[in-house]
């Protein structure tokens, strides 16, 4: 098995990983992709012959439909396998898992996984391409790069842009890689979220820190509004819902103390009336669905890139030049 | 590459003649210009086609649809060329292409893949009524049972050689080139 060598390299495990250049690359392959999606019959060859396993061991709708339908989009061979109705509920571990599905000869793997570090443990270990969709509170990049992308499609740009990330930042893969896509590519960030949930000596990686969500929507041109991982939350991180609503909930109030039209993201699902009001994301400043339609193109922005041709054999198919 | 090392082949009026002639071809194989739909190949393909469809609105009167199609995806050799091409956009003319007569224009016709991957990518879209096949220059070299059905010039180029299709827009003027590829350069 030839393992791929594309501008990404094999895997996908965290945009912390990736150059600002790279990060560009993905969002620029991705534009051309959206159109796909708009066509009649959604399909093109590209990954004819490629198969997939999407190796989900956490609970996923969003992120696994998107990467299905990006994968199908593509003529990829797909095969979903969830945690629960699999090997592992009997003890086989994840590299085990992972060699048997070798084995059956596959290309690609998607892998979601509740421990920080899954995906670059698996990548190190398996010749097939990984592509993380979320490993514990280590990093989720197809998120924050389609955030960015939604970013780029309703701003213009994204360097220079002042990005809050608003919320529960602490348990959020989806914020760190924020921070590095966002970071990387010139904007400004900062989080804000109660105490608790604000991962102490945030500022080493370069993010100011608000302490009012009034403040932040002072100074920002984007919230990104996490979702209040309610599941994630043994014991004392935050009083109440309502408090932390009443607290830190993005309101159309809030909102219209803003000196300028404040974009709204949120990585879903939504947590309605608790850290984001319906009025807000149901509101004109919303890009919520956007950011669902982009991750499809993301997605197979990304599959394309990884898939993308072996080195060895560029300079003989290079002889035929361009037609 | 060096500049001496270039044969000229069409110069600026000599593109012109040649559109001027494919696109009067285009109007008579078509029987007019009705349903008639010009799809430029990305990237050089879509200004020859542009040249065309001003052409053939200047001499006809009409408005021609124009749209342009970038082939990447659907490339034979995707997975063996690497890293992976940049795929450019596709652009579908607002008439759509069910029924239509289209013209696939391309700046120079080679081993036909090219043509090949433009057939498939234009079924995926719907079932235009008929598909031509026009380019400015055709070089020969064809690996796929595919021939145009209008040609700007026939042009026999060793296989050592490229054939430059130099468009405004792109390389600031309009003109057909040779050029030698020496070992470093392919």
């Amino acid at each position: 098995m030839n393992p791929s060598v594309s501008s990404l390299g094999k895997d996908l495990v965290g945009l912390e990983d990736l150059s600002g250049e790279q990060i560009l690359s993905i969002l620029d392959t991705a534009e051309p992709f959206k159109e796909i999606s708009e066509r009649r019959i959604k399909k093109v060859p590209v990954l004819r012959g490629k198969t997939i396993v999407n190796l989900f061991f956490e609970a996923s709708t969003r992120t696994r439909v998107s990467f299905e339908f990006a994968e199908k989009r593509l003529s990829a061979d797909t095969v979903n396998i969830a945690a629960s109705g699999s090997s592992v509920v009997k003890g086989e571990t994840l590299v085990d898992t992972a060699r048997n599905l070798e084995a059956m000869r596959i290309d690609m793997v998607v892998m979601r996984h509740g421990s920080s570090g899954a995906a670059r443990f698996l990548a190190e270990r398996i010749p097939s391409s990984v592509i993380n969709a979320g490993d514990g509170q280590h990093e989720h990049p197809t998120q924050a790069l389609l955030d960015l992308l939604t970013i780029r499609d309703h701003r213009g740009r994204i360097a220079g842009l002042k990005v809050c990330i608003v919320g529960d930042v602490l348990h959020s893969r989806v914020a760190r890689s924020n921070i590095f896509g966002l970071l990387k590519l010139g904007a400004e960030v900062a989080v804000c979220g109660p105490a608790t949930l604000i991962p102490p000596a945030i500022e080493e990686l370069g993010v100011t820190s608000f302490t009012h969500i009034e403040e932040a929507i002072e100074w920002a041109d984007v919230l990104n509004v996490l979702r209040l991982q309610l599941e994630r939350m043994h014991g004392g991180f935050v009083p109440s819902l309502r408090e932390y609503n009443r607290i830190w909930g993005v309101s159309s109030q809030r909102l219209a103390a803003a000196p300028r039209d404040v974009l709204i993201l949120h990585p879903g699902p939504m947590n309605r009336g608790v850290e984001i009001d319906s009025d807000v994301a149901d509101g004109p400043n919303s890009v919520i669905l956007d950011q669902v339609t982009n991750g499809v193109a993301i997605r197979m922005a990304v599959l394309y890139l990884l898939a993308g041709g072996r080195q060895e054999s560029a300079e003989a198919a290079k002889q035929g030049g361009e037609e | 590459m060096a500049e001496d090392n270039r044969i000229h082949v069409m110069d600026e009026a000599d593109v012109h003649r040649a559109i001027a002639r494919m696109a009067r071809e285009i109007v008579e194989r078509n029987g007019g210009t009705d349903a008639l739909t010009l799809l430029g190949i990305h990237r050089r393909g879509t200004d020859i086609a542009l040249l065309l469809r001003a052409e053939i609105e200047r001499a006809s009167g009409d408005l021609v649809a124009y749209g342009s199609i970038d082939i990447t995806l659907y490339r034979d050799d995707l997975m063996t060329i690497g890293p992976a091409p940049v795929v450019g956009a596709s652009d579908l003319p607002q008439s759509g292409i069910d029924d239509r007569n289209i013209v696939i224009v391309d700046d120079v016709l080679f081993r036909g893949r090219t043509a090949r991957a433009a057939l498939d990518e234009i079924t995926d879209w719907g079932r235009p009524r008929r598909i031509f096949l026009c380019v400015l220059v055709d070089r020969g070299g064809r690996e796929l049972p595919i021939q145009p059905d209008i040609v700007g010039r026939k042009v026999p180029v060793m296989e050592n050689q490229r054939v430059d299709v130099l468009v405004p827009a792109l390389d600031g003027r309009l003109g057909v080139e040779i050029a030698f590829l020496d070992v470093e350069s392919q």
